[in-house]
This record gives C-alpha cells, sequence and structure tokens, in this order.
C-alpha cells in the first residue's frame, strides 16, 4: 500500500511539475518586463492566450506538426507583445505608474474581447493529432508523454533564454538597461529598442505556454489568460520579481503546490491555498524567494 | 467659516437638489426604470470609488482587493436581513462593520509591504475571500445567495453616497488626512516627522473597507442575488480603474469618472459585440491624453467657490499642487 501511495505521489508531482513548468514560462515574462521597464504586464495573461489561439490555427488551419506550431504562437505572440508595448506603454513612459497599469488593463480587455469577436467565447478543442498522447510505463509509473514533452520543450526555453540574456551582445544591453537605464542610453544603447525586444521575448514564452496549456487541458478559450496569468504573475512576485530564475522557482512552487492541495487538501480551496502560501512568504520575505533586501536611502 | 465646513455644507445642498431634481426624473418616468437602474448602480459604484480613493489616491497604497470587502458587506449584510430580521441601516452598518474588521485583519500584516508587493498580497486576499465564500454552503456557495428581500430604494443609496463623499472629503482634509496623504508622499520623509505611518495606513484601509462593506449590502438588497464572481478580481480592477481615471486624491473626479465608465458601456450597448472593444479603447485614449487622471489632484468646483469667499488663502499651496 505505502508503494502505490508513492507512486500517486510521483504522479503527481509530475502533473505539479508540467503545469509549474507552464506558469513559470509565463512568469518569466512577467518578471522580464518588470526588471526593464519597473511594471506589472497586465496583458501579459492574454498574451499568453493569443499565442494558445496562434497555435490553435498553426495546427488546425495549417495543419503544422508540433515544433512548427510553436515557432508560429511564439511568433504570433511576440507581434502581440510588441503592439502592447507600443500602445500601452510607450506613449505613456514619463506618466504616473497607475495611468499605465489602466491602459495595461485595457489592453487587456481589449485583445480577449478581440478574440471573443473572432472566435466566440465557446472553448475550442485543441488537436490532439498535434501531439499524439502515449502512456509511458517505467517502474510503476504511467507518465503521459506530452507532460514529459512540456517539461522538456520548457527546459529547452528556459536554456536558450539564459543564453539570450547572458551569453548575447542584446541580453547584455537588456541588463544594462535593467540595471540603469540613463547610463544604458548614454553608453550607446538604445533603449527603447531594448525594451521592445524584451517585450517580445517575454510574450514569446507566454505564446509557448499558451500551445503547451492548450495540451495540457486540451481547449482554449478567450479568457483561459485570466487566472493562469494572475498565478504567474504570483509566481513572479514569489521568486522575487524581476529576477528570472525566481520566475522559474516561483512558477515551479505555484504548480506544485495547487496540483498537490487539488489532492490532499480540497480541490475548491487549491487556489486559496496558493494565495495564502504567496501571502506568508511575502510576509516573512517582502522582496521574494531569491529577491535581495535592497535598503532604502533617502 | 471654516473652509471644510462651508463646502460641506454646500456639497449637501447640491446633493439634496440633485437628488429632489432625479427622483422627480424617476417617478414621472421621465428616466424610466432602466435608467434608474444605472443611476443606482452609478451611486454604488460612487461609494466604492470615493471610498478606495482613500487607500490609492489620498495614502497612496495600491490595493486589488476592493471587491471582496464589497463581498463581506453584502454577504454580512444579506444574511443579517434574512437570518437575524434586523432592520436595513442596522444590517447596512453591520455589512460594513464586518468588512472593516476583515480590513484591520487583513490589513495589519501586509501594509509593511510596499508598491506591487502590496497590491498583489491584496489581490490574494481579494480571492482567498472569494474561494471561501464559494466553499460555504450557507451562503449559497457557488451557486450564489437569493431571496434577499428587496430594500435599497433611490433615497437610501443616493444619501449615502452623499454622506460617504462627506465624510471622505472631510477625513481628507482632516490632520489625520494630512498625515495619509503624507505616507502618499514619501513614506521615509513622513516617518521622521514622526507620523505613525503604519497606524495612518491601516485606518485608511479600514475606513476604505468599511464603505466598501457598506456599499455591498447596498448591492446585494437592490439586485437580490448575489454570486461570489461578481465579486472577484475584475471587479477589483474596474474600482482601480474608476479611481485612477478620476485622478489620484480627487474625490470628485471619481464621482465623474465613475459617472462616465459606468454609462459608457451602456450607451454603447447599441454597438452589441462592439462594445467591449470602444471600451478599452476610449480607456487607453483618455489616459494618454490625460495620464494624471480626468481632474489630476484638484476637485472640481473649488475654484467657483472660492469666489464667494476672498481671502481664504490657507488652501492656496494645497491647490497649487
Amino acid at each position: 500500500m505505502g508503494g502505490g501511495r508513492q507512486m500517486e505521489f510521483l504522479q503527481q508531482m509530475i502533473n505539479g511539475l508540467s503545469l509549474g513548468f507552464v506558469y513559470a514560462l509565463i512568469a518569466i515574462g512577467y518578471t522580464m518586463v518588470y526588471g526593464i521597464i519597473g511594471l506589472i504586464n497586465f496583458a501579459h495573461g492574454d498574451v499568453f492566450m493569443v499565442g494558445g489561439y496562434f497555435g490553435f490555427f498553426a495546427a488546425t488551419m495549417l495543419h503544422l506538426p508540433f515544433i512548427p506550431t510553436l515557432l508560429v504562437a511564439m511568433g504570433g505572440a511576440a507581434l502581440t507583445g510588441v503592439i502592447v508595448e507600443k500602445i500601452a506603454y510607450k506613449p505613456l513612459r514619463n506618466s504616473p505608474k497607475l495611468s499605465i497599469l489602466i491602459t495595461a488593463i485595457a489592453m487587456s480587455v481589449l485583445l480577449e474581447n478581440l478574440v471573443r469577436l473572432k472566435m466566440t467565447t465557446d472553448p475550442q478543442t485543441y488537436p490532439e493529432t498535434l501531439l499524439p498522447a502515449h502512456v509511458i510505463r517505467f517502474a510503476g509509473l504511467s507518465i503521459d508523454n506530452r507532460q514529459l514533452i512540456i517539461i522538456g520543450m520548457s527546459i529547452l526555453l528556459v536554456v536558450i533564454l539564459q543564453f539570450i540574456v547572458f551569453k548575447t551582445k542584446t541580453g547584455k544591453a537588456m541588463r544594462a538597461t535593467s540595471f540603469d537605464k540613463d547610463a544604458a542610453a548614454l553608453m550607446g544603447i538604445n533603449v527603447d529598442s531594448v525594451i521592445s525586444i524584451t517585450f517580445a521575448i517575454g510574450s514569446a514564452l507566454a505564446g509557448a505556454a499558451g500551445v503547451l496549456f492548450g495540451i495540457l487541458y486540451s481547449s482554449i478559450d478567450p479568457y483561459m489568460g485570466i487566472m493562469p496569468g494572475l498565478k504567474a504573475f504570483v509566481a513572479a512576485v514569489l521568486g522575487g520579481i524581476g529576477i528570472i530564475p525566481g520566475a522559474l522557482w516561483g512558477g515551479l512552487i505555484m504548480g506544485l503546490v495547487e496540483t498537490f492541495s487539488k489532492v490532499y487538501i480540497s480541490s475548491s480551496y487549491s487556489d486559496a491555498i496558493a494565495f495564502s502560501i504567496l501571502i506568508i512568504i511575502l510576509i516573512v520575505k517582502p522582496s521574494g524567494l531569491l529577491g535581495k533586501k535592497t535598503r532604502e536611502k533617502v | 467659516m471654516k473652509k471644510e465646513f462651508r463646502n460641506t455644507i454646500i456639497l449637501l445642498v447640491i446633493g439634496v437638489i440633485l437628488f429632489l431634481i432625479l427622483s422627480f426624473l424617476m417617478d414621472t418616468e421621465i428616466l424610466n426604470r432602466y435608467y434608474g437602474r444605472i443611476v443606482i448602480l452609478i451611486c454604488i459604484n460612487v461609494i466604492l470609488a470615493v471610498s478606495l480613493n482613500l487607500i490609492i489616491g489620498i495614502t497612496g497604497q495600491l490595493t486589488l482587493g476592493h471587491a471582496g470587502f464589497m463581498s463581506i458587506g453584502a454577504y454580512a449584510a444579506a444574511m443579517a436581513t434574512i437570518q437575524l430580521n434586523v432592520t436595513f441601516p442596522v444590517a447596512l452598518l453591520l455589512g460594513g462593520v464586518a468588512a472593516g474588521l476583515i480590513g484591520y485583519l487583513i490589513g495589519l500584516p501586509t501594509l509593511s509591504l510596499k508598491g506591487d508587493y502590496l497590491a498583489i498580497t491584496t489581490l490574494g486576499f481579494g480571492e482567498i475571500i472569494r474561494v471561501v465564500i464559494t466553499n460555504i454552503d450557507q451562503l449559497g456557495g457557488g451557486r450564489g445567495l437569493s431571496g434577499i428581500p428587496p430594500k435599497t430604494t433611490f433615497a437610501w443609496v443616493f444619501f449615502i453616497m452623499v454622506f460617504t463623499i462627506l465624510i471622505i472629503y472631510n477625513i481628507a482634509r482632516s490632520s489625520q488626512g494630512r498625515a495619509m496623504m503624507s505616507v502618499r508622499e514619501d513614506e521615509i520623509a513622513a516617518e521622521a516627522m514622526g507620523i505613525n505611518t503604519t497606524k495612518y495606513k491601516i485606518m485608511a484601509f479600514v475606513i476604505g473597507s468599511f464603505f466598501a462593506g457598506i456599499a455591498g449590502g447596498l448591492f446585494s438588497h437592490y439586485l437580490m442575488y448575489i454570486k461570489p464572481e461578481q465579486f472577484g478580481f475584475l471587479k477589483s480592477v474596474d474600482l482601480v480603474t474608476y479611481v485612477v481615471m478620476g485622478g489620484m486624491g480627487s474625490l470628485t473626479g471619481s464621482v465623474l469618472s465613475t459617472g462616465i465608465l459606468t454609462i459608457l458601456p451602456e450607451f454603447l450597448r447599441f454597438m452589441n459585440d462592439y462594445r467591449m472593444i470602444i471600451y478599452p479603447i476610449a480607456l487607453i485614449v483618455i489616459m494618454r491624453f490625460r495620464p494624471q487622471g480626468l481632474m489630476g489632484t484638484k476637485e472640481l468646483s473649488m475654484k467657483i467657490f472660492d469666489k464667494f469667499s476672498k481671502g481664504s488663502d490657507e488652501d492656496a499651496a494645497f491647490k497649487g499642487k
């Protein structure tokens, strides 16, 4: 019996990890944008949703296989992200922070309703042929191959991101801009284009997450970005907003907590439990798990 | 005569005149039931926006869980009427006190956080409140609570709205209000001046929650049916939009923007599906041209009042900001 319970635990662990990686991919976008302009991109959850729809079209109308579908979704989401930046953020860069919050929220409502107008509110079934389900039996575990692919794909994307941020010139410019925008501009970095690139990369990851989420839950709808977006946002804050590895850990924690509390505590309270953990962590460590304590200077 | 007192009287008079006009229009059916409904919803939203303005605009603490306190008031007041059979004002008061109490309990640990971290914790608490209510069967759970007696009339809503505005206006101009504003302007400097910043943040939070609870009570006794989804994250976001659009700290701005933003979606109804596309575009356009909100930090009609009393310059420095 004890063995069975252990198997169940491992099984849930894999469920939690695959969900957690999806959250992590979205959370990375939040954290990158925050790191560079110090603002929460409220439309990010909807960029994730738009990515899901781009993937849906690529798979159903163009009949593309998995990897090209993912690339189409990432490209579409990146474009959407840049448009959001150009409309909601760029013209108001010197305005009060809360005004930008409102334009971002407005963009979020706009994206949801544009998709709703084109697609109706009914959920669309994600094509199963995109990534056919196999059950892999391994040491008494039966694992859905799609979950493994989702986990693997996410890890690959995070590695690529780390490469971009730490090994390329663009990445260096991004880090410089996030460190000090004015000094970066003085060093000849085009801050505007760096900000756009940051939005594009973060949105591309969210777009990939949209496709993976569609595969994981096999349906998408215009409002699917709200809750995962909110949880990914929580994950980004949990890990310490502005820090990319923090978003990864935060996403994984959120995914695992949600999955385990659904199975072992109560399915209807799982959201409340996830938020409670966030609040407790923030009260104990206000800058997030990996956040550095900054001392305020007068 | 003190400026605040004079303005209070003027506002009260304007309120009574406006009430008489509106109730005349409603009684004679010039404003039909549909418009009457919009007017009542505007009044409820104004109470919420003005109380939120005390927290966000005047004290400078961004909270994204205001709808949660509204839901506590809505459910508490509804249960008080259904189960305890108390009179309507007592039920409203109970709703407000319940929301204020929870606001105190939540504010105590969270208000030491700043900026986005405070926003996300209040958002979290708002969601927790919603999930907890969804799971309480006695409150109807996810199905919602029905059978609430319709006790909210136009007179109740309107005068509670006027009193809320007056009370918050006077709080903002009191010494406590100035302390709250100093927290908004620079928390460290305020602390250095000997202001107990945590105390004033909690005070603003509790007062704001109290009025949100009262608005919730009015809401539930008007619609007669409430369910947890009505008080979700999106409702809180709507309320923040009213405050920011009106201008941080400007109460008349909040009233104005709440009116406009409540009417706008109704007015756009003839566009059917395009309605919710025009609405966000309108928001973006307004914010682009008035990033500081419709009124900025100023109050409407202050200048008009000043013409009547020459030489009262004590607030000139404040207004000039």
